[in-house]
């Protein structure tokens, strides 16, 4: 529905989607990335679009911002999105393409999430701009997500430099009406070797830092006249210097302020935001987590307020802007509501986390190395979500791929008295988790590295990996084998494991453990909500037999729930034929025999 | 609804993940744009299989800015679940509407206190809270009408009936749009679930529902740990019970034989016993 090639009428888009046809509408020839929340509809919708250009998901976001340098300097405009943590991992080649600069344009799109909602950290890629020294773009809406993009592609031309277009949660997924324009299909200019540019020895580096320094002044100078940066002039009492989502909350709060919205974050205008200060009595900074404004400008002797009435830490809404003008005193000060005198009562919300799925078949490996008193190392992905009770299985998560090299360190670094494992999924295996291997093999540390094969990207929504056997666009791809990498880097120990089947993943863990030096255990059971929902008969409890013994609830299954009926104090449980998958694990697990299919039809009894 | 001084109108839609929050706001969206009305709609991701909280934002009028609403300002807050409407409603404005679906998602979370007598955490009371918050509460079966028309799933095109029946938007509006955003073949499906929902509302109106005391049950009782008894020289180290002991309580000791190490969870339910083949295992 959002992605007719050429009407005039306004849509309703997400940022993501936005981007994406802001791509179509400036020739992007190359599109590349590593799906990561808040980022991975844009590469989605751009696949959507039928049209000639290459679009594909990369192993990492190294490797896709690799893709992406490739294709600007051979010519074809390039875009590459990740998260705001996938930058680290690209930071090798972002400092260097700073130096390199491009040929066509080179666009990378960082979404990063202020308030946590699905990552590791909340970082400030606008910081990443001025370490590299790269122009960066921050849009405040659907309609400018699009219309930056075209921005990026002259600014990344004009100057020869990569430019970052930074997104955030609150950005990405809203949607906001957004006039379209025509998609202009661009082809490549003609290569031309450049080893002074592109070859990065130390004596060519050197020259080319001098250009980093003489390109950055002049995007100082294209950032004073930019209209990308827009001065509203409003009351004099009050000046407010924003950017991003922040500007719609600033405008909301404040309808009367003058207000200097920043579209180019990187470099300021200095001089055009020293001319604002001058023209309003009271200055204020209103930016989400750094300040990264605020200190440049106080570097420059402007005086001004920010970071004290507005917090560091967390997503920004209208409501806690609201609330830091209340406390710098520019907005009065609330009244108590006036329907303060009605009793409300109830106190507490319910803990709600998310949870595994019924029938996912990362909840039996987890709950048998609880059994096994391991030390678990886990990694980034749905898996994480076993931290939580009554799995409680994880004893560390860190960043993308850490697991295995965690592991290492925890069994060199220990005391021995728990095996140590490492839990890693397909999709983080590929991503980063083959070096690590390579580190436990070659030094042959005694960990089981269990590899929890559900056979798509599931955090993110499903996307396709080097495993899977289909591309982003959903054609059919080479499909890498991980048993036989494992077998090729030369671990002697590798099993193939069902994880429905309880004694089967008890018995190779534990034959896993007990090797000397490093096993390799792999589930093969896919993901049973991404790409396809798979489910079966679904499994029922017969009361009478249930007595509570809460070896099912020890799942952590969400189809499974407490009835009121209870049994010595103890709860019998009940499950939700809506919910239930059939995968027949409690039933596995149930001492009595009192979970059974629904249905006693054995023909759909596939499980 | 009426317009506000500012001409904004917030409609917040929450529940759990899988229950259609996002596609029942993408069409409340359709609805506002094709009346001319600029929107903006800001929601949560990759809850949406996990059993998490989802919410989606939905703010229409001349002129939209902020994304999200502020607490105590949302018109209308449409829950696909009492405890969800609990969680959200202190963002409905005074006089505003609370639409919330009755049947309770109860999440595993609410499923782990094994001291003895533990009730499932779940608020009580939930609509006499939301009422003392909010005049204007509607709770109805909206999945049991869903399952009636021979689809669970249609839980939140029925909500969106029940929506209707207080929004500006006329009846051809909502079809029209609800045809151009679900798959061609639930089209009509669709369209019965939301007029059932709307028509339920229609009838609603006019009666009056029980109240209930509210207040969190967290009584807990909490009796003695039980204490477990293995007769040492009966046992022969099959490890039948430690196996099955949901808690983890025993163990085998270097002995080779089950030893009690964390009497105090153990949850009474007799499975070491049971199971003992050499009946040298007993809780008392």
């Amino acid at each position: 529905m959002a992605t007719a090639i050429s009407s005039p009428a306004q849509v309703l888009l997400s940022g993501n989607e936005a981007i994406a046809r802001g791509a179509m509408e400036n020739g992007i020839r190359v599109a590349t990335g590593y799906p990561g929340t808040p980022s991975t509809e844009i590469l989605e919708s751009l696949a959507k679009y039928d049209s000639e250009h290459y679009v594909s998901w990369s192993p990492n976001e190294k490797v896709a911002l690799d893709v992406g340098v490739g294709a600007a300097v051979a010519g074809s405009r390039a875009l590459v999105t990740m998260k705001h943590v996938g930058l680290n991992v690209a930071a090798d080649t972002l400092m260097s393409v700073a130096y390199t600069g491009v040929r066509a344009a080179l666009v990378i799109v960082v979404a990063d999430d202020p308030g946590v909602h699905s990552s590791q950290n909340e970082q400030d890629t606008r910081l990443y701009a001025r370490f590299a020294e790269l122009p960066l773009l921050e849009p405040s809406d659907s309609q400018e997500a699009k219309d930056f993009f075209e921005l990026a592609c002259e600014i990344s031309e004009r100057f020869d430099t990569a430019v970052l277009l930074r997104s955030t949660t609150r950005l990405s997924h809203s949607k906001g009406m957004v006039t379209l324009g025509t998609v202009r299909p661009r082809p490549a200019i003609a290569y031309e070797k450049n080893l002074g540019k592109f070859v990065l020895v130390p004596s060519n580096a050197r020259v080319r830092h001098e250009k980093v320094v003489e390109r950055s002044g002049l995007l100082r100078e294209f950032a004073e006249t930019t209209e990308l940066n827009r001065w509203e002039k409003g009351s004099r009492e009050i000046g407010v210097i924003t950017s991003g989502v922040c500007y719609q909350y600033v405008k909301e709060v404040l309808p009367e302020a003058s207000v200097f919205k920043v579209g180019l974050m990187n470099p300021l205008p200095i001089h055009r935001l020293r001319n604002f200060a001058a023209s309003v009595d009271r200055l204020m900074v209103v930016e989400e987590l750094e300040p990264v404004i605020e200190d440049q400008l106080k570097a420059h002797g402007i005086q001004l307020e920010g970071k004290e009435y507005f917090s560091r830490l967390g997503e920004f809404s209208s409501e806690r802007v609201r609330a830091g003008f209340q406390k710098a005193g520019v907005l009065p000060t609330p009244q108590a509501p006036e329907n303060s005198g009605v009793a409300v009562t109830a106190k507490e919300n319910l803990f709600r986390p998310p949870a595994l799925c019924p029938g996912c078949p990362h909840t039996v490996p987890y709950l048998v190395l609880k059994k096994l008193n391991a030390l678990v190392a886990g990694d980034i992905g749905c898996y994480t979500l076993a931290v939580y009770e009554p799995l409680a299985a994880i004893d560390t998560t860190l960043a993308m791929g850490c697991s295995i090299g965690m592991a290492i360190g925890l069994q060199k670094g220990g005391d021995g008295s728990r095996p140590v494992v490492a839990t890693i999924g397909d999709s983080t295996f590929f991503h980063s988790g083959i070096p690590p291997l390579i580190d436990a093999l070659y030094n042959n540390v005694k960990i089981t590295v269990v590899i929890l094969d559900n056979q798509t990207t599931a955090m993110t929504g499903g996307q396709e990996h080097p495993g899977t056997g289909k591309s982003l666009r959903g054609d059919k791809a080479r499909t890498v084998d991980i048993a036989t990498v494992c077998k090729a880097l030369g671990a002697g120990f590798v099993e193939v494991v069902d994880p429905y089947d309880v004694s089967a993943v008890f018995r190779t863990l534990k034959a896993a453990i007990q090797y000397d030096g490093v096993s390799v255990v792999i589930t093969n059971r896919p993901c049973v909500v991404s790409p396809a929902t798979l489910r079966t008969t679904p499994y029922a409890v017969t009361a009478k037999e249930c007595n509570a013994c809460q070896m099912c609830m020890n799942l952590g299954c969400p189809a499974i729930i407490w009835t009121e009926e209870m049994v010595e104090g103890q709860h019998k449980v009940t499950i939700d034929p809506v919910a239930c998958m059939g995968c027949a694990v409690c039933g596995l697990l149930c001492q009595t025999n009192a979970i059974i299919p629904l249905a006693a039809d054995p023909a759909r009894r596939t499980v | 609804m009426s317009m506000e001084a500012n001409g904004t109108q917030n409609v917040l839609i929450v529940g759990v993940g899988g229950q259609g929050v996002i596609l029942a706001s993408d069409i409340l969206g359709v609805v506002c744009m094709n009346r001319g009305y600029q929107v903006k709609k800001s929601e949560v991701h990759g809850m949406a299989k996990r059993g998490g909280v989802v919410y989606s934002h939905v703010r229409y009028g001349a002129q939209v800015l902020s994304p999200t609403i502020e607490p105590g300002t949302s018109d209308v807050l449409l829950a696909f679940e009492p405890a969800e409407a609990l969680r959200w409603s202190k963002y409905v404005k005074p006089g505003g509407t609370i639409i919330v679906n009755s049947r309770k998602r109860i999440p595993p979370a609410a499923c782990l206190d094994r001291r003895m007598d533990a009730p499932t955490r779940y608020p009580q009371g939930i609509e006499q809270a939301l009422r003392g918050q909010v005049g204007d509460v509607r709770q109805f079966d909206a999945e049991g009408l869903a399952v009636e028309i021979g689809d669970h799933r249609m839980c939140n095109t029925v909500l969106l009936g029940a929506l209707s029946s207080v929004c500006e938007f006329e009846l051809q509006d909502w079809l029209g749009a609800i045809a151009a955003s679900v798959k061609p073949k639930t089209v009509e499906r669709n369209q019965k679930a939301f007029l059932a929902g709307r028509n339920a509302q229609f009838a609603a109106m006019r009666e009056s529902l029980p109240a209930e005391t509210c207040e969190m049950s967290r009584s807990v009782t909490c009796l003695e740990a039980p204490e477990i008894a293995i007769h040492d020289s009966w046992c022969k180290g099959c490890e039948i019970c430690v196996v099955v002991c949901p808690q983890a309580c025993l163990k085998m000791n270097e002995r080779n034989r089950a030893e009690v190490v964390k009497a105090e969870a153990c949850i009474r339910c007799m499975l070491c016993e049971w199971m003992c083949p050499d009946l040298a295992v007993r809780v008392q």
